[in-house]
C-alpha cells in the first residue's frame, strides 16, 4: 500500500499514543505487584516504584495463612461454584422452552413477558434486603447465589443461540420419538457447548467480582467473600486518607499486604482472561444481534 | 411424574392458559372427544399434551423470579408505610404519600439527582468518545502483534472488580501515593483528587474510561472488521486517503452500532455507577459525588430510614422504567435492535 508522508507521521504519532495508553493502563498493576513484593519499610514510605525494594514474599505467605485470606477465598470459591451452576441450570431450563415458536408452545409470550418485565423494573435495594432477611438467608451462602440465579440477560443470549440451531434436528428427534427433555439433553446441549462455555465464564467473573451483596447480606465479617473482605479493608484505608493521625501510620505499614491481597483477588481473573478475551466478541455478537 | 400428578399439573395450568393461548393456529382437534367442554378446549388450544415438559422446565425459573424479583416489588409498599422493623411489614401504619412529600422538601434530593445525571452523562460521552477514538486508532495499526497486544491490555480492566480497581486508585492517588510523588518530583503541586470537590468527578470520569473503554472499543473494532473491504478498495481507486476513508466509510458504517450503544446506555442514565463511587468517595466529596444509589444505601443501611430509602428507590425504578422503555423503543427504531 502506498503511504504518504503525512500518513507516516500519523503512524508514528499513533504508535506512540497507543503505547502510552497501554503503559498507562498496565503500569498501576505492575506498581502494586512490586509493592506487594517489597519489604514493609520501603512499601510504607512509598519508595517502591517499578522494581521491588527488599524483595520478599512474606506478604503472600501471610495471606495464605489462616489469619489471612483463606476463609474469604474459600467463601468466594464456594459462591462461584454454586452460583454458576445455578445460573446455568436456570438459563438452560428457561431458554429451551422460550426458544420455541409461540405456535408450537402456546403461552410462550406470557412467560416471556414475566421475564422481560424483570429487566425493566426492580424493587430496589431496601425491599430486596427485606426479602432476604425475611427468608432467613442472612449470613448464608444462599443470599449470594439465589437472588441472581435467573439472569434474564444470559437467558436471552442462550435462547437466541437455541433459535439459530436448525429446526430439522429437533424435528428428526421428535420423529424418532424423543421427548422435549431428551431433545434438550441429547441435541441442544451438545450443540451449544460454546455458548454455555461463554456464559459460564462471564457468570464466573460476575460472581468472583461482586461484593455488594456480601456486604449487605453478611453480618458476620468472617462470612465475607473475598471481594467484600477487600472492600471492608479498603474502606478503612479510605477513611485514613482524609485523616492524618497515628492510625493511618499503622495502616500504611500494612500497605504491602493490602496490595498483595489485590494481586491475589486478581489472579483467577488473570487465569480466565485469555478465554474471556476470546469469547468477548462472540458473547456480544450473540447478545446484540437481533435473534 | 405419575399420571395423577401430571393431571393435577395440567389442571393448574389450564386457568392461566385459557386466557393466553389465543395466539397460534387451532390445533386439529382429536376426534371422538366432545368439543364443547372448557377443559377439552384448553387441552387442544394449549397443546398441553405435547408441551407440558416445557411448562415444567419453566416452573423453577418462574418460581425463582416470582420470589426474588417480584417479591421485592410487593415490598415496595413500605414506601407508603411508616415502616418499623419491630412491627414488621403488616404492623406498620400506612402514611400514603407522606415520604414523597417529605423528600421533595429535602435539599439533598435535587442535588443527588443532579449529581446522578451529570456524572452519568459525562461518563457516557467521554467513555464512548474515547472508545471510538481508540478503536479507530487501533484499526490503523498495521503490526498484528502490537494490535492484539494493545487490545488485550486495554480490555483487561473491564474484567476487574471496582473493589480491586478502587484499591489501586486510592493507593496511587492518595496524598503520599505514586501520582503525587511524580508530580512533586517534577516540581508541581501535589493533588488530593480523592477528597477534593473540584477534581473528584474528573477522577470518576478518568477511571471509568480506564475500566470500560476496552470493552466498547472491542465492540467498535468488531463492527469495523465486518465492513465490506470492497468499499475501501473502490474508495482507494477514487483517490481517497486514509482520513477520507475513515470519515466517509468507517464512521458511517459503524454509526448504527454507536447509536445502539448510546441509546441502550441512555436507559441506564440513572445508574451512575454505584460500585465505583461507593469504593472511591468519602465524606468530603459527598456534595459532588453522592448519587441516588449511594444515597439510598446510606439512608437505608446507615440511618435505618427504611421507608424513606424505599421511596427514593421507587422513584428511581419508576423513572428508570420509563427511560428503558424509551431507549429500547429508540434502539428498535434507529438501529433495528430488539431484545427478543
Amino acid at each position: 500500500m502506498k503511504t504518504s508522508v503525512s500518513y507516516k507521521i500519523f503512524s508514528v504519532f499513533n504508535y506512540t499514543l497507543l503505547s502510552l495508553m497501554v503503559i498507562l493502563c498496565a503500569l498501576p498493576l505492575w506498581h502494586i505487584l512490586m509493592i506487594s513484593l517489597s519489604a514493609p519499610g520501603p512499601a510504607a514510605a512509598n519508595e517502591v516504584g517499578l522494581w521491588p525494594i527488599g524483595f520478599m514474599i512474606d506478604n503472600y505467605t501471610y495471606a495464605l495463612s489462616q489469619q489471612g485470606l483463606v476463609q474469604p477465598f474459600l467463601t468466594s470459591v464456594q459462591r462461584l461454584l454454586l452460583g454458576v451452576t445455578l445460573n446455568m441450570l436456570m438459563v438452560i431450563m428457561a431458554a429451551y422452552p422460550l426458544s420455541k415458536e409461540s405456535s408450537a408452545f402456546p403461552g410462550k409470550t406470557a412467560y416471556s413477558w414475566i421475564f422481560i418485565f424483570v429487566m425493566l423494573f426492580n424493587g430496589g435495594l431496601i425491599p430486596n434486603y427485606m426479602l432476604i432477611k425475611d427468608l432467613g438467608m442472612i449470613d448464608t451462602i444462599w443470599a449470594l447465589v439465589l437472588p441472581g440465579a435467573v439472569s434474564v440477560f444470559y437467558m436471552i443470549i442462550m435462547l437466541n443461540f437455541f433459535r439459530q440451531l436448525p429446526k430439522e434436528l429437533e424435528e428428526a428427534a421428535f420423529i424418532d420419538g424423543a421427548s422435549h427433555i431428551r431433545t434438550l439433553i441429547s441435541i441442544y446441549l451438545p450443540l451449544s457447548i460454546p455458548s454455555i462455555a461463554t456464559l459460564t465464564l462471564f457468570a464466573s467473573v460476575g460472581h468472583w467480582n461482586s461484593w455488594f451483596d456480601g456486604l449487605i447480606y453478611m453480618r458476620d465479617p468472617n462470612r465475607y467473600p473475598l471481594t467484600t473482605y477487600m472492600q471492608s479493608l479498603l474502606s478503612q484505608l479510605q477513611r485514613m486518607t482524609s485523616s492524618r493521625d497515628a492510625e493511618r501510620l499503622a495502616f500504611t505499614s500494612r500497605r504491602g499486604l493490602m496490595m498483595c491481597y489485590i494481586v491475589i483477588t486478581l489472579l483467577p481473573i488473570m487465569c480466565m482472561y485469555p478465554f474471556l478475551q476470546k469469547y468477548v466478541k462472540s458473547g456480544l455478537v450473540l447478545g446484540s444481534v437481533k435473534g | 411424574m405419575g399420571n395423577d400428578g401430571k393431571e393435577a399439573f395440567l389442571r393448574l395450568l389450564s386457568t392461566f392458559f385459557i386466557v393466553s393461548s389465543k395466539e397460534g393456529p387451532f390445533m386439529t382437534a382429536q376426534s371422538g372427544q366432545p368439543r364443547s367442554s372448557l377443559w377439552h378446549r384448553f387441552l387442544v388450544r394449549s397443546k398441553i399434551k405435547q408441551t407440558w415438559p416445557l411448562h415444567l422446565l419453566l416452573l423453577v425459573p418462574i418460581v425463582m423470579v416470582a420470589i426474588f424479583n417480584y417479591g421485592p416489588m410487593v415490598g415496595i409498599s413500605i414506601a407508603f408505610q411508616d415502616y418499623m422493623p419491630t412491627k414488621g411489614f403488616f404492623g406498620s401504619p400506612w402514611v400514603g404519600l407522606e415520604h414523597f412529600q417529605y423528600l421533595m422538601k429535602l435539599p439533598d434530593v435535587p442535588q443527588v439527582i443532579k449529581n446522578t445525571v451529570v456524572i452519568s452523562f459525562w461518563k457516557l460521552v467521554l467513555t464512548m468518545f474515547s472508545s471510538l477514538l481508540f478503536a479507530l486508532l487501533i484499526n490503523e495499526v498495521r503490526n498484528r502483534h502490537f494490535k492484539r497486544f494493545s487490545q488485550s491490555v486495554l480490555l483487561f480492566p473491564y474484567f476487574m472488580s471496582w473493589v480491586v480497581l478502587g484499591g489501586i486508585i486510592i493507593d496511587v492517588f492518595q496524598q503520599t501515593g505514586a501520582v503525587n510523588k511524580i508530580l512533586t518530583s517534577i516540581g508541581l503541586e501535589p493533588l488530593s483528587v480523592l477528597v477534593d470537590q473540584g477534581n473528584f468527578r474528573y477522577l470518576l470520569y478518568g477511571t471509568n474510561i480506564w475500566k470500560d473503554m476496552g470493552y466498547n472499543m472491542v465492540i467498535f473494532l468488531a463492527a469495523i472488521s465486518s465492513i465490506d473491504p470492497a468499499l475501501y478498495e473502490s474508495a482507494v481507486i477514487d483517490g481517497a486517503n486514509r482520513w477520507q476513508q475513515t470519515l466517509h466509510i468507517t464512521l458511517p458504517s459503524i454509526a448504527p452500532m454507536i447509536v445502539l450503544l448510546v441509546t441502550l446506555a441512555l436507559g441506564g442514565i440513572l445508574n451512575a455507577g454505584f460500585d465505583q463511587i461507593f469504593v472511591l468517595y468519602s465524606t468530603p466529596v459527598y456534595q459532588v459525588a453522592d448519587i441516588i444509589d449511594t444515597y439510598v444505601y446510606r439512608l437505608g443501611f446507615l440511618s435505618a430510614q427504611y421507608s424513606l430509602a424505599t421511596a427514593v428507590g421507587l422513584f428511581k425504578s419508576l423513572v428508570g422504567f420509563v427511560l428503558i422503555i424509551i431507549s429500547y423503543w429508540m434502539a428498535d427504531r434507529f438501529a433495528g435492535y430488539r431484545i427478543f
